[in-house]
């Protein structure tokens, strides 16, 4: 079976939501789908594929492929592809599936389409449009050799509906490559708990250079250094935004201005230099709006920006604006946002 | 150890891009080297000078996009090195990465090669991942910090969306690096003189011994994204609180909670 597939990224056998967006947007090309799903005990992400649009799995399931590493990944990827000539491979964009995207043009000498927004077929060929410059501008990009591989920008082509009753048929792939022939190994992770992925995110609460102004809190006597006592108000003042972000069940930005201050690591950073997210709802704190940072989070759908500056570039972007100070406004949005949405 | 860094050059991430007849214009903004290239040149230097090491920088541009080699040997590379061509002038990720790779072969006994995360104006992040593979090498992606490094082995941190990965790799292996892994250094005036006064050679196709690589990704369109319109309303209040509660139902009435 050719038509179009999906490759399902996943981390420790759960699935990106971007990944079932991916199979609703292969879906809605019209061709049959088949996911790929790549690791060791994970079955059970079959189910949940054929839920979201799937007519068959290959399920590449072995210890080689325990831990994802883009040698192994990839070269089952272009083993499949190679005996079975899909039109498309679509993925989610992911950090994973990028890399194994790259990897798979090459042995297949073929083109990859990334990060894109919108995707139709014309003719033999895919045409997609992938923001560049961070959005700034936008690309329409062909690849007209088979298959084409596409990654998907997450939260852009809608929320997938499950329908429990579908199913189909699952097939099992051996690897591709011997565990001894692996030139990585991975030794260790360390997750960050209950974080939300800035890219998946609904919600984001983002603080900008701003937050360095906390007027109340005294930092402990053992930080001299005004430095230090900057970067020690500004952590708290995050992790009030994090109290704020956390009631809306929404990810912690940050401005570059933030992170370049060391009051936030880089993983935070929302703009040209960081992340471009595209969520539901953007609260931007103490944020002035940088032509960098506005172009990493235009695409919001209901921006808000507190700030106290009334001519920070930020309101033109935003639905709603508050002149204010954030350590007044975070804590009783806070409060109001518990107060609502617990009923 | 021999590291091979490549560079790109952009233009500044304050420009205001327009499109006039179907190309990319950015006004007076200057053209720099990419922000995230930075990070990867400081990673090279850092491990030279820990492991007795040369750093090459590697460009592909046009003949007059030397500035980016420039400052990565101000702030001390060893050597720079640009990659010109016509024929590469719409050369798509995959090409790019058959005339990077072949660079590398060329320069010959490379041990690391390292990108930066993506480049700013094209955002495809392709590079290092496609040139590990037209190498046959290991690629480690978007890597925060190194551990260890030695004749045949690196062992690092990856910056993951999840959180962090270690991983042990051999040698020759391709690298990307994030922003975690250091601040990038200041060019030394030193530097900067050494760099105004080098001679950057050039290397075309022929040099490396390769015929136009075909691309399979073409851009048929360059267009401005929509004009957004946003109809703003400030809110207002004569405390915290009820600024908070007025801003939370209008907020909760947008539908997107």
């Amino acid at each position: 079976m050719a038509g179009t597939w999906v490759y399902v990224d996943h981390f420790k056998g759960t699935a990106l939501p971007a990944s079932y967006e991916a199979i609703a947007a292969a879906k809605a090309l019209g061709s049959p789908v088949t996911a790929l799903i790549f690791g060791q005990g994970v079955d059970a992400l079959a189910q949940s594929a054929f839920h979201y649009g799937a007519d068959a799995v290959l399920l590449g399931e072995d210890a080689s492929l325990a831990d994802y590493r883009a040698e192994a990944y990839a070269s089952l990827l272009s083993k499949l592809a190679k005996e079975q000539q899909p039109d498309a491979v679509l993925f989610p964009t992911s950090s994973r599936a990028r890399e194994i995207a790259a990897m798979v043009a090459i042995d297949l000498d073929t083109g990859v389409l990334v990060d894109v927004t919108e995707i139709s077929q014309e003719g033999e060929g895919f045409v997609a449009t992938h923001p560049i410059y961070a959005g700034k501008l936008l690309s329409k990009v062909t690849v007209a050799a088979k298959p084409a591989l596409v990654t998907l920008r997450g939260r852009a082509f809608g929320k997938p509906v499950a329908d429990a009753s579908r199913s189909g048929t699952v097939t099992k792939v051996a690897a591709a490559v011997a565990e001894g022939d692996l030139q990585t190994k991975v030794v260790d992770y360390a997750t960050v708990e209950g974080r939300v992925s800035l890219a998946d995110a609904a919600v984001i609460v983002s603080g900008g250079r701003g937050v360095a102004n906390n007027p109340a809190l005294t930092p402990p006597a053992e930080i001299t250094d005004e430095k230090e006592k900057e970067i020690w108000r500004a952590q708290q003042g995050f992790s009030m935004i994090g109290e704020l972000a956390q009631a809306l069940n929404g990810a912690v930005g940050a401005s570059r201005a933030a992170v370049d201050a060391g009051y936030i690591p880089y993983a935070n950073q929302v703009g040209q230099t960081g992340k471009v997210v595209s969520p539901d709802l953007y609260i931007a704190l103490g944020i002035s709006g940088a032509i960098q940072h506005l172009a990493g989070m235009r695409t919001s759908k209901v921006i808000v920006a507190v700030n106290k500056d009334p001519d920070a570039p930020i309101f033109k972007l935003a639905r709603f604006g508050v002149v204010g100070d954030l350590y007044e406004i975070v804590p009783a949005l806070t409060k109001a946002f518990k107060e609502r949405l617990s009923k | 150890m021999k590291i091979a860094v490549f560079v790109k050059q952009v233009p500044d991430s304050a420009a205001k891009l327009s499109v006039e007849n179907g190309t990319v214009n950015w006004g007076d903004a200057p053209l720099v080297i990419n922000p995230w290239d930075e990070y990867a040149v400081e990673a090279a230097l850092q491990l030279a000078e820990k492991h007795n090491g040369e750093v090459a920088a590697i460009s592909l541009g046009a003949e007059d996009a030397k500035e980016a080699l420039k400052h990565a040997l101000a702030m001390g590379a060893n050597s720079a090195t640009l990659i010109s061509d016509p024929a590469l002038a719409t050369a798509d990720a995959a090409a790019a990465a058959k005339v990077f790779a072949a660079a590398v072969q060329k320069l010959g006994g490379v041990d690391l090669v390292i990108f930066g995360k993506q480049a700013i104006d094209s955002d495809t992040g392709l590079a290092a991942a496609m040139t590990a593979r037209v190498l046959g090498w290991p690629v480690l992606s978007l890597v925060a910090s190194i551990a260890a490094l030695d004749a045949g082995t690196i062992k690092l941190e990856r910056a993951i969306e999840e959180g962090r990965q270690v991983v042990e790799s051999k040698l020759p292996a391709v690298l990307s690096i994030v922003k975690d892994f250091a601040e990038p250094r200041y060019p030394s005036f030193m530097g900067i003189r050494k760099a105004s006064k080098a001679e950057v050679p050039l290397w075309s196709l022929a040099d490396l011994g390769l015929s136009a690589p075909e691309s399979k990704v073409r851009w048929s369109e360059i267009s401005a994204p929509p004009a957004r319109e946003v109809s703003s309303e400030m809110v207002t209040g004569a405390s915290a609180d009820e600024i908070a509660a007025k801003l939370a139902d209008l907020i909760i009435a947008e539908g997107v909670l």
